[in-house]
Formats: structure tokens, C-alpha cells, sequence
């Protein structure tokens, strides 16, 4: 295909796109219970795939033949679930102890509204107010253990031990800033559906929308087991730490910046990307003119991780959205880098060919 | 055996980036091999013979990845911050030497310590290559570099920056060449991103699917002044992995080493290693699990840039290993 071609499929970022990233944020995904978001991809999915099935973990795995004989096999990862919290213990009165599924710190916790259970049931996360505190009380964060959600005592009977519970921040937004709770995977599983409604005709498209990877990536390992694809990439979210430093010396642990571009990972806690995909992303990137930016190497992961372990090797590399506040109420992304990220990973794949693959990594 | 050695050693190659000392071995095991092959981890897998009677697929497995850096910034004033690959522990880096994999060589610096007795932390340092400027400076974000130090003949005891584990790639390479009449079908594998999380053992013993898995890697030494409390020594002949800070080896595995190393009067020495773990630990729970051991080199200063190794421990880690695989082995 034809630079020019490649540019004008390209699927675009319009009104129905950021309706979609809407539906899905908002959605209540915790990691172990996607039945939501599950839904949304199957709905948007089905008329374009294929081949659908919901594996034994719950992950959607979506295949979509290609336009060309004997074609490259090519598994694109989105986590569906997001981080939150699970009900452990009912104290009546609508007052629940609670635990942290997926990487949160406490302190972001304190004050915040939460959506709990299936029916999305508001509440609370309750704490002592300023009035009744002392000075050696504010400072240290308040530990797990004495936090509840409280949902009072007109839902109480509605929730129950076991229910997960999400922030309950509303998607909006903010000029060029996509702003929700759970960008986090979110804007991966929309970038995926696009890819699964528009793909290159040279791939043999394996899309895994997968489960639990905030908890471990363990819907991911059985996806890559499962698939078996020649090569994966990863659509994630990676946190932007990109504000001035107090002093006004230079930033060097922004880890991302936000309106850069997509992120591409060299090294993180769980994968050393195959250099030959890394070397393919960044030439897409300049031949196109499409912005792209490095993670900073360093802790953190995503599917990838498992990934690239499974059977006797997968080549992979990650591609992320930059996000400013990850793991928190509200992630604060662009739009323009989301439109990067689509442009990135689209022209790589379409301009991906087994060549890359024959020399030894 | 020192001068290949010195060649493995003072090839650059952190995990993830094997290519290079991955040519080095190639060219070494060329001639010996029935097939060669690189796996989409970038192992090196050697296959010699085939199965005969009473034989069993053997996989061998020696890391050629070794410890190093990676860039994560380079500052106005062209100083690279820098994340590590691998167990690189923040007392062995302040005024170290590293060689990026396009030739750079830095040094290894420190934000003032408050504390003059503190040890820096990782992100306190940065490496300088001499530059001044983002603009002017040789390496950038994702450039990958190792520790650099000559390898040091002392004569009986050796040292350099990565011993661990090219001498144990070098044993399978004397291996390799020695072995002969083997009822075994081998597989000498040169793994990588064992640093990492044996990342590399694990997608290799998948597809090779062995019967029996036998890493050699390198183990820590007790024999220091006022060091760990651990029975291994240099210079006592190499150590017959019992178990590690990951595995269990196979108690059949160990007694059949321990028969063979008595049966040819090879010194060889007992290992109990409370952390750390080799790839015999990816290889022994790969699919249904297969009986795992490991034949280690008892090294000194292990993840410094000064790691020392007994030359008559690898010369006996040759003659265990290649009788080992030269002959049926009861696992009974």
C-alpha cells in the first residue's frame, strides 16, 4: 500500500469516537468483573470480526482475516479492566470496609466518590473532616483500615461483599483534554475497536480485549497462549509526570509528555521490547511525520509482559497514550495524542511485513 | 579456555541486547553443531546428535546477557540519568566505567551526598560521557550500555565484569566441543534476559520441549573475610546445585551429578544459594515440568564489575558436565 493510501485510512478521532471513549469510561470495569465493558466491545465488534470468542478468563478474542494470502499474524492487546476497589466486609448502616484491586496509593482515596455494584450505586469514601482532626493526625495518609465507602443506609441492602466499586468521576471534555477515570485502559480498547472496524488488508488482525491485567496481566498470558501470533502490540495508558519541578530545575522523571505523542517502551519492569518493532514504530513515525515519544525506561508494565513469554516467544512492543494523574479519580489525556497513537500503530501495521521479523533480534 | 573467555567477556551485550556476543558464540559453535537456530527471544540454540537408546533430549542453558544500564534522560548540560537492567546494586556504580553498545564510554557520577557515608541511590547518579549539551552528547533516551573493566588474568583466579555467566557459556562451549558418542539429543541453548527474569530459558525450554533441563550459571562463595555463610569455595571444583533461591533442583538430578563426578574423580562441591536462582528454575516448571539441575561456578563479587572465578573450576565444570551428558543418566 501507498504512503498516501495508508494516510487516508487512517480511521479518525470524530464525535462518535469520543462518544464511544465516553460509554467505555464511564463503564464499571474493575479488574475480575468486565462484564460491562465486555459488552460495549462485543456490541461494536460483532458486525466487523470475523471470528469472536470470550475465553475461559473472559477476554474478547477477536479475529479478522486479511485481504492477502499467508498474512503476518498480528495480536493487538487492550486491557479492558481498570483499577478500583472490592466490598470485604458490610458494617450495616451502608458502611463497607473495603480493598484496593490494582495499584492505588491510600492517598488518593480520602473524599472521593465511588459508583459501587452493578446498578452503579453512589457513595463515598468517608473520612474525619479538617474540623475534628489534629495537626499530628493530617500528617500521615490514612490507612486502608479505617476507610469505608459509605453508600447510606437507603442502598445498603442493594451492596453486598464481593461487589467491585470504581471512582465515580463522569467522562468529559476539557478543550483539547479527554478527561475520565478510566482512560486507563480505556483508550486503548477504543483505539482496538476502530482497528477491529477498519484493518489493514496485509495483517491477519488477532485483537485481545483482555481481563486482569491490573491485577497481574493474567488475561493477557492466556490470550497470547491462546492466539499464538508471529508478533503483538500492546495499546495502553502510561502516566505523564510532565509538570514544572519546584525549583525550576529540569524535569527528568516526566516519564511521558503530554501532546508529544504515543509513548513507545524500551525497557519496563516486565519487557525489553524486541528492537526490531521498536526500530519499524520509529521509522513508520518520521516517514509519516507522525509525533512520537520514548518512555522514560523503568518500572511499570503492561500485557506485554506476559505477552512475550508465552510458548516459544512472541516479538512485542508497547504503545501508550500519555495520562496525566493515572491511578487516580480523574486521567487527564489529549486528544491529539490518542489521534497519534491511532496513526502510529495503524501505518506500522500496514507497513509491517515478515522482512522485519527475518533478521534474529 | 582464558583466551576465549576474554573474548566473551569483553564483548558488550545487557539482556535485551544479545546480538553481538551472541555472534561471538556463534562463530565459537559453529563447527560442532548439527543445527543452529535463533528463537524470536534471540536464543542461541545449539542442537548436536540425537536421541539414542536410553538417551534423553537434554537442554543446557548458559545466560549470555549480562548486567547493565539504560538511559532514561540526558540533561541540558548533557549528563544521562540513567535505570538498570538487571541486579545492578548502587554500591558498584559511583566511579564506574560503562561502554554503551555504540562504542560510548562513560563514567559513572553522583549528586552531592548529604551524608558522606551513604551509598548514592540509583537515581542520584547519572553517567557522563564528556558532553555538554543534549545537543553534543553521544547517547540518548533507550541507549543501553554495560559495565566496563578489563578481564585480569591472575593467573589461577580470573576477573571481570561478566563472568556471570559468559564462563559458564564458555564451559558449554568446551562442552559442546568435547562431547562425543552422547546417547543424548542436546540442545546447548545461549539464552538470553536471564538478568531480567530467565525470559529467555523459558520461551526456549517451551520449544524445545527437553526431558531433562540442566542450566550452568554462577554461584555465590562463602570463602571471603567475613563473607556470607555459604559451603562453596573457589577453587574446589564447581557446585552441584541442590537448591537456590527459586528451585528445588531434582534430588535424582543431584545424586546422579554427585555419582558422576565420583565416578571420575572430578572435584566438585555441594551448593545451597539462599537467593538468587538460574534458569534452571524457567526450564523445570516449563509445561508439564521436567527434572532440573544446575552445575555452577563458584564466583566471587558477583554483580560487581569485578566478579573473580577459579580457572580449575571451569576446566572440571568441562570434564563434570561433559561425562554427565556422555553417558545414559538414571534418573531413578
Amino acid at each position: 500500500m501507498k504512503n498516501n493510501e495508508i494516510l487516508s485510512q487512517i480511521p479518525e478521532i470524530g464525535e462518535a469516537q469520543i462518544q464511544l471513549l465516553e460509554k467505555l469510561s464511564n463503564a464499571v470495569s474493575v479488574s475480575g468483573d468486565e462484564g460491562e465493558v465486555r459488552s460495549i466491545v462485543m456490541e461494536e465488534i460483532k458486525a466487523f470480526a470475523d471470528d469472536v470468542r470470550i475465553d475461559a478468563l473472559g477476554n474478547v478474542l477477536v479475529t479478522k482475516k486479511a485481504k492477502v494470502d499467508d498474512p503476518l499474524r498480528v495480536m493487538i492487546a487492550a486491557h479492558m479492566d481498570e483499577v478500583g476497589f472490592m466490598l470485604v466486609d458490610d458494617e450495616g448502616e451502608g458502611l463497607f470496609k473495603f480493598e484496593i484491586v490494582g495499584g492505588i496509593d491510600n492517598r488518593q482515596l480520602v473524599g472521593k466518590p465511588v459508583l459501587v455494584g452493578k446498578e452503579k450505586l453512589p457513595g463515598v469514601i468517608g473520612a474525619k473532616p479538617i474540623h475534628l482532626t489534629t495537626a499530628d493526625e493530617r500528617k500521615n495518609p490514612i490507612p486502608l483500615d479505617s476507610l469505608r465507602i459509605d453508600v447510606g443506609p437507603g442502598n445498603s441492602k442493594k451492596c453486598k461483599v464481593g461487589d467491585r466499586a470504581t471512582f465515580g468521576t463522569r467522562f468529559e471534555t476539557w478543550g483539547p483534554s479527554l478527561v475520565g477515570k478510566a482512560l486507563d485502559d480505556r483508550l486503548g480498547v477504543a483505539t482496538l475497536i476502530e482497528l477491529v472496524k477498519h484493518t489493514p488488508d496485509n495483517i491477519e488482525l488477532l485483537a485481545a480485549f483482555t481481563v486482569q491485567e491490573e491485577n497481574g496481566l493474567r488475561g493477557a498470558r492466556i490470550a497470547a497462549y491462546s492466539m499464538n501470533p508471529e508478533v503483538a502490540f500492546v495499546l495502553d495508558s502510561t502516566p505523564a509526570n510532565d509538570l514544572p519541578v519546584w525549583d525550576e530545575e529540569e524535569n527528568g522523571r516526566y516519564n511521558v509528555k503530554l501532546n508529544h505523542g504515543p509513548a513507545i517502551y524500551r525497557l519496563d519492569a516486565g519487557t525489553l521490547s524486541d528492537p526490531r518493532l521498536i526500530n519499524h514504530l520509529v521509522k513508520v513515525g518520521d516517514e509519516f511525520k507522525i509525533p512520537y515519544q520514548f518512555r522514560q525506561p523503568g518500572k511499570g508494565g503492561t500485557d506485554a509482559g506476559a505477552i512475550h513469554k508465552q510458548r516459544g516467544g512472541i516479538p512485542s512492543v508497547s504503545i501508550s497514550v500519555p495520562g496525566r494523574y493515572a491511578h487516580t479519580a480523574v486521567l487527564i489525556a489529549r486528544k491529539a495524542d490518542w489521534e497519534n497513537t491511532m496513526k502510529l500503530i495503524f501505518a506500522s501495521l500496514a507497513k509491517f511485513n515478515r522482512d522485519i521479523l527475518s533478521v534474529d533480534r | 579456555m582464558k583466551s576465549l573467555i576474554k573474548k566473551l567477556v569483553e564483548t558488550v551485550g545487557p539482556s535485551g541486547y544479545e546480538s553481538r556476543i551472541r555472534e561471538v558464540v556463534r562463530a565459537e559453535v559453529e563447527k560442532y553443531a548439527d543445527e543452529i537456530s535463533v528463537d524470536a527471544m534471540g536464543n542461541l540454540i545449539v542442537k548436536k546428535g540425537e536421541k539414542k537408546e536410553g538417551g534423553l533430549k537434554v537442554m543446557l542453558s548458559a545466560h549470555i546477557d549480562e548486567i547493565g544500564v539504560m538511559v532514561t534522560h540526558v540533561d541540558k548540560n548533557g549528563f544521562a540519568r540513567f535505570t538498570t537492567i538487571g541486579g545492578v546494586r548502587p554500591h558498584t556504580c559511583y566511579g564506574s566505567r560503562v561502554r554503551f553498545l555504540n562504542g560510548t564510554v562513560g563514567v559513572i557520577g553522583g549528586e552531592m551526598l548529604e551524608n558522606a557515608n551513604h551509598v548514592h541511590a540509583i537515581e542520584a547518579m547519572y553517567i557522563d560521557v564528556g558532553a555538554t549539551s543534549v545537543e553534543d552528547c553521544p547517547v540518548k533516551i533507550g541507549d543501553v550500555a554495560a559495565f566496563d573493566r578489563p578481564f585480569e588474568d591472575l593467573g589461577n583466579r580470573l576477573v571481570s565484569k561478566a563472568m556471570d555467566d559468559r564462563v559458564c557459556a564458555a564451559v558449554l562451549i568446551e562442552t559442546l566441543k568435547n562431547v562425543k558418542n552422547s546417547p543424548h539429543e542436546l540442545y546447548f541453548v545461549f539464552s538470553t534476559q536471564e538478568e531480567v527474569g530467565l525470559r529467555g530459558a523459558t520461551s526456549a525450554a517451551y520449544s524445545i520441549d527437553p526431558d531433562l533441563g540442566i542450566a550452568s550459571d554462577v554461584t555465590m562463595t562463602g570463602d571471603t573475610p567475613r563473607g556470607i555463610k555459604m559451603d562453596v569455595a573457589l577453587g574446589k571444583g564447581p557446585a552441584i546445585k541442590v537448591k537456590d533461591g527459586g528451585m528445588l533442583a531434582d534430588p535424582k538430578v543431584v545424586d546422579a551429578m554427585v555419582q558422576c563426578a565420583q565416578k571420575h574423580e572430578i572435584p566438585y562441591q555441594l551448593e545451597v544459594l539462599l537467593g538468587g536462582t538460574t534458569d534452571a528454575k524457567a526450564m523445570q516448571i516449563s509445561r508439564a515440568g521436567m527434572p532440573a539441575g544446575c552445575v555452577s561456578v563458584p564466583t566471587r563479587y558477583v554483580h560487581t564489575p569485578s566478579e573473580m572465578v577459579d580457572i580449575n573450576d571451569l576446566n572440571n565444570a568441562v570434564k563434570l558436565l561433559t561425562a554427565f551428558i556422555s553417558e545414559t543418566i538414571k534418573l531413578e
